[in-house]
């Protein structure tokens, strides 16, 4: 049999096993896959919460104001109110009471009338500010119509999230590269300190296999692992939220290969330094932990201070997050991911160097 | 020409000194055995016989070829099992024999038939986390075999075992040298290197003191031999005036008599009419081991 050949059956094999040992991991499932999309969950549910969080609104019997909603108007109306009619006054008010609804509107000859209480003080705020605007805006418009003359000032509303992004968008790349970014590291920290600790390194050292070969098998699992985070992600994304991706989203795919590259060199390094595989992953948790709320992967960094980003850019899950937002939802073009490439594969290759430095075959 | 030739091999760990110039030669079929109490550099030696570590001095090699540095043509006609077991995580005893299989680019069924060789047919799906002991060690065993390799090193095979596991264990051992295989193992065992090994080193604090087959070992010791009388058949005192009778003493099972001529004793005893019960145990390689270590016997 031929060297190239059995060389490729030891790959397969190893890569085999050490995909067999993640999957029957739940440790290390919960922390790669469920954990992060927990994340994806919460912040993608609370924000799109907040996008629809319209004052619920019932109509009890004929209210002209309502109707008479000049252009544009009516629209700005329905943006801001959930209206539901009713006939009953009593029951109307008793769910506006418990809560079930912000306010009940009734017209009574020229007088619109709004019951709210007060428990929420906001959106009672938000009630009678609103509700005077439209009042307001009505009559004007009546006015101008009557008088036959345009009104000086007129109202247009516009939403603001076309022009930047909605929570969905921001959050998915930076809770990616913050997955990845974990599962890179802890996978390379635990395994090599598990294999140490078992002895199984030293038993593979007297086995044909090649450690390059070794390494490959490592590295192909820790990218399939990451492109299986990344599909989960982006298909609940799409499929839960109404994440839509830019153009050359494709481009996520290299960054992500070489962000996990760079990810398992810093697990390396901490499964070098650390003596055990308890240490080597609280090693690997220290140092990413940190970095990515360093690097905007929980949080958006555009409108922290100076300094803070000024540390971001020496970290590379900045400039993988990054990579990744730009083109995965900002619609920037391929080549914008080139220079981030660059910075991770170099983190990648010197953090690499020192691991190698610093790695002994035995723990004595 | 012998499988293994060690040459004045020695290694030190900062102050100590685990293996102090040992050098042996094992031919080619031999079954081998090193023996020794805890520390006295067994595993040390081993490995660096296996190539695993670098000696401080001497050299090796196996099958003819210099075992360090590694050395890609050897490795595949050499199998070993470490002290530690060494399994990959979190998989079953089957996956576990096919991984160590594909790495000796030997075909899955190779591996399935040393499954069923060393008895764990009924465990193939148990993960090896959960794998008993002697499972874990037999298991072991068949990774170090799984590609048919020409010398195999055992390092304490049946550590840890129950005596009628080790007794198991030892059925398996003993046929491993049939087709020419050469079988180099360590134990604290000396009933264990009785019954497997073709020669044993008796090695303590980092040398070797003697090499030779068992049976040799104790018949250069002179040994005497001890015959246990039914208690009460033979009063101690009595026994002591008896032709050829070096020693005697009570014990739990009886008096104990020590003799170089246990043939004229036994025609004494028997004249007596004292025979019942009689047990008569020749020197063993424990009196061989006590005697050359000065050391208790700690298996
Ligand atoms: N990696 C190491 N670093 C320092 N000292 C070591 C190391 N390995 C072994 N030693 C010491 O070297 C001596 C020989 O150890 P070795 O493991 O070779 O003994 P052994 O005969 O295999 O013992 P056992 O029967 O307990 O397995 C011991 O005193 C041990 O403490
Ligand atoms: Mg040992």
């Amino acid at each position: 049999m031929s060297a190239r050949g059995s060389g490729r059956s030891a790959f397969v094999a190893l890569s085999l096993a050490i995909f067999k040992g993640f999957l029957r991991d739940k440790g290390a499932v919960f922390f790669s896959l469920v954990f992060p999309l927990m994340f994806l969950v919460l912040f993608g549910g609370v924000f799109s919460d907040q996008d629809q969080s319209k004052v619920d609104l019932i109509q009890v019997g004929e209210v002209r104001l309502v109707d008479d909603l000049p252009d544009g108007v009516d629209d700005a109306f329905a943006q801001t109110f959930d209206v539901t009619t009713s006939d009953d006054l009593d029951d109307a008010l008793e769910q506006v009471r418990k809560g079930d609804a912000d306010v009940a509107i009734e017209q009574r000859g020229d007088e619109l009338v709004a019951h709210y209480t007060q428990t929420e003080q906001v959106k009672a705020a938000i009630t009678q500010g609103t509700l005077s605007a439209f009042v307001d805006a009505t009559n004007v418009a009546q006015l101008a119509a009557e008088s036959g003359r345009e009104p000086t000032y007129s109202f247009k509303a516009e939403r603001v999230e076309d022009e930047s992004l909605t929570a969905i968008q921001f959050v998915t790349p930076g809770l990616l590269g913050w997955a990845v970014a974990m599962s890179a590291a802890f996978g390379a920290a635990a395994t090599l300190q598990g294999w140490r600790q078992s002895k199984l390194l030293r038993r593979l050292q007297l086995s044909p296999v090649r450690t390059s070969t070794m390494v490959a098998a490592r590295i192909a699992v820790t990218v399939a692992v990451a492109l299986i985070q990344m599909t989960i992600f982006l298909g609940l994304g799409a499929a839960a939220f109404g994440l839509t991706l830019t153009g050359s989203w494709w481009m996520a795919v290299p960054v992500l290969v070489v962000g996990t590259l760079c990810f398992m060199s810093i697990g390396l390094l901490a499964g070098a330094i650390a003596k055990t595989t308890e240490g080597a992953v609280n090693m690997a948790n220290f140092f990413v932990l940190p970095m990515a709320f360093l690097s905007g992967s929980f949080f958006p960094l555009d409108t922290a201070p100076g300094w803070l980003r000024a540390v971001s850019n020496l970290l590379p899950l900045k400039h993988l997050n990054q990579a990744m937002l730009d083109v995965m939802v900002r619609g920037e073009g391929p080549a914008s991911a080139l220079v981030p490439i660059a910075i991770l594969g170099g983190f990648a290759v010197v953090v690499t160097l020192v691991a190698a430095r610093l790695f002994r075959w035995d723990t004595t | 020409m012998p499988a293994i030739v060690i040459d004045d091999l020695a290694k030190s760990y900062g102050e100590l000194t685990a293996v102090d110039g040992v050098s042996l030669e094992v031919g080619e079929g031999e079954f081998f055995g090193i023996l020794g109490p805890n520390g006295a550099g067994k595993t040390t030696l081993l490995e660096m016989v296996e190539g695993l570590r670098r000696p401080d001095r001497g050299n090796a090699t196996v099958l003819g070829l210099p075992v360090w540095p590694r050395n890609a043509d050897l490795l595949p006609r050499v199998g070993v099992q470490l002290q530690a077991s060494a399994f990959f995580e979190r998989l079953t005893a089957r996956e576990q024999l096919r991984t160590f299989a594909s790495l000796y680019s030997v075909p899955h069924t190779a591996a399935d038939e040393w499954l069923e060789r060393v008895g764990l047919l009924d465990k193939a799906d148990t993960r090896v986390e959960d794998l008993s002991g002697g499972q874990g060690q037999r298991l072991s065993i068949a990774c170090a075999l799984v590609h048919d390799p020409e010398v195999v090193f055992l390092d304490e095979p049946t550590a840890a075992l129950d005596p009628q596991a080790r007794r198991n264990l030892w059925d398996l051992l003993s046929g491993l040298n049939d087709s020419g295989r050469t079988v180099v193992l360590t134990t604290h065992y000396m009933d264990e290197a009785e019954v497997l090994c073709d020669r044993v080193a008796i090695m303590d604090g980092g040398r070797v003191l003697q090499v030779d087959s068992p049976a040799a070992l104790v018949r250069t010791l002179d040994a005497p031999a001890r015959i246990t009388v039914a208690p009460g058949a033979v009063a101690v005192e009595e026994a002591r005036g008896m032709v050829g009778v070096d020693d005697a003493h009570e014990s739990v099972d009886g008096v104990v008599l020590t003799t170089r001529s246990p043939g004229r004793v036994l025609a004494l005893l028997a004249e007596r009419d004292r025979l019942d019960g009689v047990r008569v145990q020749a020197g063993t390689l424990e009196d061989v081991f006590l005697d050359l270590t000065g050391r208790a016997y700690r298996a």
